[in-house]
């Protein structure tokens, strides 16, 4: 398939809509598999690599599993088009990063990936906008059903499915949910929230993992350990704890507009007003402006600008996905383009950019 | 005791971003693990003071407890390298296991932190044992297992362990060619299929099958 197409597209779960999607944008499951017989990845020879991809593809291809899928063949992929592909969240920073035969698999709506070679052999993904958890794990399901009875994944009764890293044994799931808490951040209630998170073993992250700080106040809540529960109650672990979380967000947004009703406004206005004219901007500035404006249009500051408009900008002011919608001119800056592609896309804004009038 | 390496965070799956260096403010990229009969004990440091961390616990004496004091810099607490009633013998011996299908030494695995095949939770099971027990909290999977039934032989395998034996055979007859050994190679690659014959999928594979499928589609 063309990458092209996915450029002017977005994915599902950027729409901004299903439950809660005021503060949850997207609900993933994931699950690790193995086949029985090749080494893991990272022990695999060039020759096991090659014959694990053609093997996976060819037997995900025979069944159905509920969507049409396109197959991308990463090994193969530019630089830019395997960034693009993980500003996306199709594929990880690993799986792009990596050497050899691998690929994806992904449906139309942007709901199911399946990445072939990336830590394990096989890695399902399945992602849907606002709170989900149940429908993303009724959904992958179905795939790993239908993939599991044209191949035979590795497996040990006593320690479930084998995974090349042994923090993914047993049920291989990952269950995450990615929240927006710009007022828990505002408030400096956020470290304290994450702490208990720890605490009852979950993870936090932020948009695009690595390490350091969250962009934009987008944070990725999901279980750590992978064994020794079923995984209807690992599902549910972080399902019950995200209503806890978006009411704790919903008090402080009440706070903020209680307590600081001008400050936040004036806050969230300036945010909107540099999107809107500035000349050049970094992409961490970009994020954490758009998470104010974001608060600021759900909190009814701010009007004319929809949510999926916003979310879709998120991905698209990332550097991959700006090259490739600004083509490669080369000259200048990625600050230069990500300024003027918003200034663009916010119109009226600039009122040199009012080339066009209808 | 040994240790087991997690040194890429980016693979925050494994840990919370929001984790420090225990020596300093730096974000911690390594992940020890330090297992001594059966007691775990995790260390998260940033790239200088697992440097040093490493060097002095490696560098240590082994049975030697008041040597290497000098270093003014020394962590508070964090080093105490290696375990009672064991040796560094007993670690060195226990680095040169390796599996009988893919080959990875437990030296290679705690390095890199991955494993090299299925059957190296079968091979290392009683090592690993301690260290999914602190991972997890558990060591018995409760979760979905195949819906194929997969053949258990009489003997000690289970799960699809008979199918990952090819691994060891195809690297049997790659040794073999590379000896000349054609009669051992052929006698290899004819296990194989074997093997991969009788774990052929029902329908779509390639052979035909001694169970029959009733899905008669012309
Ligand atoms: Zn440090
Ligand atoms: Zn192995």
């Amino acid at each position: 398939m063309r990458l092209d197409t996915l450029t002017n597209s977005i994915g599902e779960w950027l729409r901004g809509t299903g439950p809660e999607s005021d503060i949850v944008m997207s609900s993933r499951v994931r699950l690790a598999r193995n086949l029985a017989q090749f080494p893991f990845v990272s022990r695999a020879t060039e020759q096991d690599r090659a014959d694990t991809e053609r093997m996976l593809r060819e037997r995900i291809a025979s069944v159905p599993v509920g969507r049409e899928l396109d197959y991308i063949d990463v090994g193969h992929l530019e630089e830019i088009d395997r960034r693009f592909l993980v500003e996306r969240q199709l594929i990880s920073r690993e799986h792009a990063d990596a050497q050899g035969a691998r690929g994806v698999a992904i449906d139309r709506l942007e709901q199911v990936s399946l990445m072939i070679n990336e830590e394990d052999h096989l890695r399902i993904q399945c992602m849907h906008s606002g709170l989900d958890l149940h429908g993303a794990w009724d959904q992958i399901k179905v795939v790993d059903d239908q993939i599991e009875k044209v191949v035979s994944y590795a497996f040990h009764p006593r320690w479930g499915y084998l995974t090349a890293c042994p923090t993914n044994v047993g049920t291989g799931i990952r269950v995450s949910v990615m929240l927006h808490l710009p007022a828990l951040v505002i408030t400096r209630q956020i470290d304290k929230v994450f702490r208990s998170l720890h605490k009852i073993s979950l993870a936090v992250r932020g948009l695009y993992g690595e390490g350091s700080q969250a962009m934009g106040d987008f944070y990725q809540i999901s279980n750590q350990t992978t064994l020794g529960r079923t995984e209807d109650e690992l599902v549910q672990q972080v399902a019950d704890v995200v209503p806890v979380l978006i009411d704790y967000e919903r008090r402080a947004r009440e706070f903020l507009v209680r307590e600081t009703q001008q400050n936040v406004h004036d806050q969230v206005s300036r945010a909107y007003g540099i999107l809107r004219t500035a000349q050049t901007i970094s992409n961490e500035e970009t994020m954490q402006l758009l998470s104010r404006v974001r608060m600021g249009v759900l909190l009814g500051l701010i009007g004319d600008v929809k949510i999926s408009d916003i979310n879709s900008l998120l991905i698209r002011t990332q550097p991959a996905h700006l090259q490739k919608l600004r083509g490669v001119d080369g000259e200048s800056s990625d600050d230069i383009e990500r300024a003027r592609y918003l200034r663009q896309h916010f119109e009226g804004g600039d009122s040199s950019a009012r080339a066009s009038a209808n | 005791m040994w240790r087991l390496r997690w040194n890429r965070i980016d693979r925050a799956d494994v840990c919370g971003d929001a984790m420090k260096c225990q020596q300093c403010d730096n974000p911690a990229v390594f992940h020890i693990t330090e297992l001594e009969a059966g007691n775990v004990r995790e260390v998260h440091l940033c790239e200088d003071h697992a440097r040093t961390y490493l060097n002095q616990s490696e560098g240590a004496d082994p049975e030697g407890s008041s040597s290497a004091e000098g270093g003014s810099s020394k962590g508070s607490g964090l080093s105490t390298p290696l375990g009672v009633g064991q040796t560094a013998d007993d670690l060195a011996v226990l680095d040169q296991r390796c599996c009988d299908m893919c080959g990875i030494t437990f030296f290679e695995f705690r390095n890199q932190g991955r494993l090299g095949c299925p059957h190296d939770y079968i091979q290392f099971e009683a090592e690993l044992e301690p260290l999914i027990a602190n991972i997890h909290g558990a060591t018995e999977h409760t979760g979905r297992r195949p819906s194929r039934q997969v053949p258990i032989a009489a003997d000690e395998k289970f799960g699809t362990d008979g199918l990952t034996a090819i691994i060891g055979l195809r690297r049997g007859m790659k040794d073999a060619i590379s000896r000349e050994d054609y009669e051992s190679a052929k006698e290899a690659r004819d296990e194989i299929r074997a093997i991969e014959e009788a774990w052929a999928p029902p329908s779509g594979g390639a052979t035909g099958q001694s169970g029959g499928t009733g899905e008669g589609k012309a």
